[in-house]
């Protein structure tokens, strides 16, 4: 078992985490917090029933509802939990349940910029070990940043990557984790040229005849626009600066 | 040939202007000026296999949905976890229009009037994408309540995921998608009897669905000539690992191994040759780098006779300058890792194959843990609910059939730096008092 920073065990090696842990069961269990005495935000209230309107069994919701929450809370605090369970009517266990089962829920507090380096097969080949110690010892234990050893993020084209606050960048190089770390702590984007939105298809990118896109323009598809018009899932409070 | 990839560099493809200028949409409207039943023997005729990893013909599955009124559902897999795939980002990422003409098409085929888009949960920004899109045909009515004149209407959301490999299984990602844990279901019934919300349900792969523009443009009999007899049409296949070149290609289906990874994606370093390459993502056997096995076709049929499998068409390079059991652990740990825990044979097995492959190489391992290795993977293949467990043991085993001699020269060399005699027998003095037995190891627990 980890400890991390803040003294709290954390089981990266399970789909389970806690299940190690002795649970009181004198405690009641909680039931669904009463809307009159659980006070919820009301944008998030929105958010979420928005959501629950999305589908036929508004359960469904539940996944996209906890993001939402942990966007606002920076992680699944117990407040952010009944939150969430007080809008969707179901029991906080339920929901944490939930949670648990998949890796991009905080159940402990985390720093506000989240850096996942992949650290899988094709990655792995291409030196990511080395590139995620870099970044790890780069922070140095600084709580504002969450780096964690990701599995496959399903972009080995830029081999080895990183997901900065869920935008991908690559290939990186050892050094280039003193530099994300220090953009991130100067608010400045980390590494923009290694953007994956800037790259071509490999085909285009590797043909002697065709140059590689110019630097600040957007060679694809994934221009500004895609970006910027109907983002029904901004990412919070770390939009407005680095990333 | 290109078909999905034609053009998609083109500057503003993600906006519906753009991609309207080159014809979008257009193919909604004819397949909604036709009978779904037309339509679905348009996508039979094209013999488009699935682009997922298990390659069922996709005309097919859509037939075995019930017909009648009853609530039914498309639901377009974007889950790409698979370790080496990146095919459905790069699509998604600069053509998502495809991807919605595509899913209501495959939706109107089979009656459906709800669809959901599953997108893995790391693929924020793609997502941002995709929401943009659809806000942008929902606006144009291309989608929603009313879209042809037989008032055929279509509800289609993007659903993210939060991180979870398991949900990229079909079951698993509707457990998922109903807001459980992505836990698999017992199969049959299957999901196009019944499926999301106990309807009947068609599940497709990304590439899959933006197939069926394409085949409504070209007819099903056209789409069906490229390729070969059974592998029909082109396939995006992502090659990264020790390559120069890491990337998407694509390719038509048949083309040879070779070609893919040496002429597209430029082979291994100089000076370096391929010992191995897992030819459709980590869940494939592996084929060691010989002139047979590159020379093989690249289509299904052809790596399932030479024992594995197109799979999700990923191809992850290994040089020879990497030690195998460096993979096996790499691949092993993710299995472990991503495992939900409800079938014992694959919870344990991963488990237990991790543990035996950091024996091995701690020092602390003996031969016969290379069979009880290979007994594990075997007891695990058939008999879980889904086949994760199955996507651990294969590859691991042919890593073993393949490269058994150099996991026993790996083993001695690392029993001799313990202090270890090649029989078991100790050599050095104090390594029993360190190490506490050769099950030291099993309480470890590493991420």
């Amino acid at each position: 078992m980890k400890i991390d920073a803040h003294g709290i065990p954390r089981h990266d090696g399970s789909r389970v985490p806690g299940w190690d842990e002795p649970a009181d069961l004198t405690k009641e269990p909680a039931v669904v917090p009463d809307p009159a005495t659980t006070p919820v935000p009301a944008e998030l209230q929105v958010e979420i029933e928005d959501y629950m309107s999305r589908y036929p069994d508004s359960r469904s919701a539940a996944i996209p509802a906890l993001r939402a929450a942990q966007r606002r809370h920076g992680w699944l605090s117990p407040t952010a939990v009944e939150q969430v369970a007080t809008v969707m009517r179901l029991t906080p266990g339920y929901l944490i349940a939930v949670a648990t089962f998949y890796d991009m829920f905080e159940t402990s507090p985390v720093g506000e910029h989240t850096i996942y380096v992949c650290t899988n097969i094709s990655c792995s080949l291409r030196n990511a070990d080395r590139v995620y110690e870099r970044i790890q010892a780069a922070a140095g234990g600084d709580e504002r940043f969450n780096v964690r050893a990701f599995e496959c993020l399903g972009a080995c084209d830029i081999a080895p990557m990183a997901s900065v606050d869920g935008t991908y960048i690559g290939p990186l190089t050892e050094d280039d984790g003193e530099e994300l770390i220090t953009a991130l702590r100067e608010r400045r984007v980390p590494l923009p040229e290694k953007h994956i939105a800037r790259r071509p298809i490999a085909a285009t990118l590797y043909s002697s005849d065709s140059p590689r896109a110019p630097e600040g323009e957007p060679a694809g598809g994934a221009s500004a626009e895609g970006r910027t018009s109907t983002r029904s899932d901004k990412r919070g409070d770390t939009d407005g600066d680095a990333i | 040939m290109q078909l999905l990839f034609d053009d998609i560099d083109r500057a503003g493809l993600n906006t519906l202007a753009v991609y309207e200028e080159k014809g979008g949409y257009e193919q909604l409207r004819r397949a909604l000026s036709m009978s779904p039943e037309e339509v679905l023997s348009e996508l039979q005729a094209s013999g488009l296999r699935g682009r997922g990893g298990a390659g069922f013909a996709m005309g097919k599955k859509a037939s075995f949905l019930p017909h009648g009124d009853m609530d039914k559902y498309v639901v377009c897999n974007a889950d790409e976890s698979e370790p080496g795939t990146f095919k459905d980002r790069e699509l998604m990422q600069k053509n998502p229009h495809l991807l919605i003409e595509g899913l209501a098409i495959a939706s109107y085929a089979v009656g459906a009037t709800r669809s959901f888009i599953y997108i893995r949960g790391e693929y924020d920004y793609v997502a941002d994408i995709l929401d943009a899109a659809l806000a942008e045909a929902k606006t144009a009515r291309h989608i929603g309540p009313t879209m042809g004149d037989e008032g055929y209407g279509l509800e289609l959301w993007v659903h993210r995921g939060a991180g979870a490999y398991i949900c990229g299984e079909e079951t698993a990602l509707l457990d998922s998608l109903e807001g459980k844990r992505g836990n698999p279901r017992l199969k049959p019934p299957f999901p196009a009897v019944q499926g999301l919300y106990q309807g009947p349900t068609l599940i497709n792969n990304v590439e899959t669905l933006m197939n069926a523009p394409i085949i409504m443009r070209m007819g099903g009999a056209e789409y069906a000539k490229i390729g070969t007899e059974t592998s029909t049409g082109t396939k995006v296949v992502s090659v990264s690992g020790c390559v120069q070149r890491p990337g998407n290609y694509e390719i038509v289906l048949g083309t040879p191994t070779r070609e893919i990874i040496y002429d597209l994606a430029g082979g291994p370093g100089e000076g370096r040759s391929i010992k191995f390459f897992f030819p459709g993502g980590s869940s494939s056997p592996v084929l060691p780098g010989t002139d047979e096995n590159l020379d093989l076709p690249y289509d299904f049929d052809s790596l399932a006779k030479a024992g594995s499998m197109l799979g999700s068409g990923a191809i992850i390079v290994v040089d020879d300058t990497v030690p195998t059991i460096d993979v096996a652990l790499k691949t092993a740990k993710f299995y472990k890792h991503e495992s939900c825990g409800k079938c014992t044979p694959c919870r344990e097995g991963t488990n237990w194959t991790v543990k035996m492959l950091e024996r091995i190489d701690s020092g602390m391992g003996t031969p016969m843990d290379l069979d009880i290795m290979s007994s594990v993977c075997d007891q695990i293949i058939g008999n879980c609910l889904c086949v994760l467990g199955d996507a651990m043991a294969m590859p691991i085993s042919s890593m073993i059939k393949h490269f058994r001699t150099e996991f026993e020269a790996h083993m001695e060399a690392r029993r001799a730096e313990a202090g270890l005699g090649p029989d078991g027998a100790l050599s050095g003095n104090d390594v029993t008092e360190d190490r506490g037995g050769p099950y030291a190891l099993t309480g470890t627990r590493t991420s």
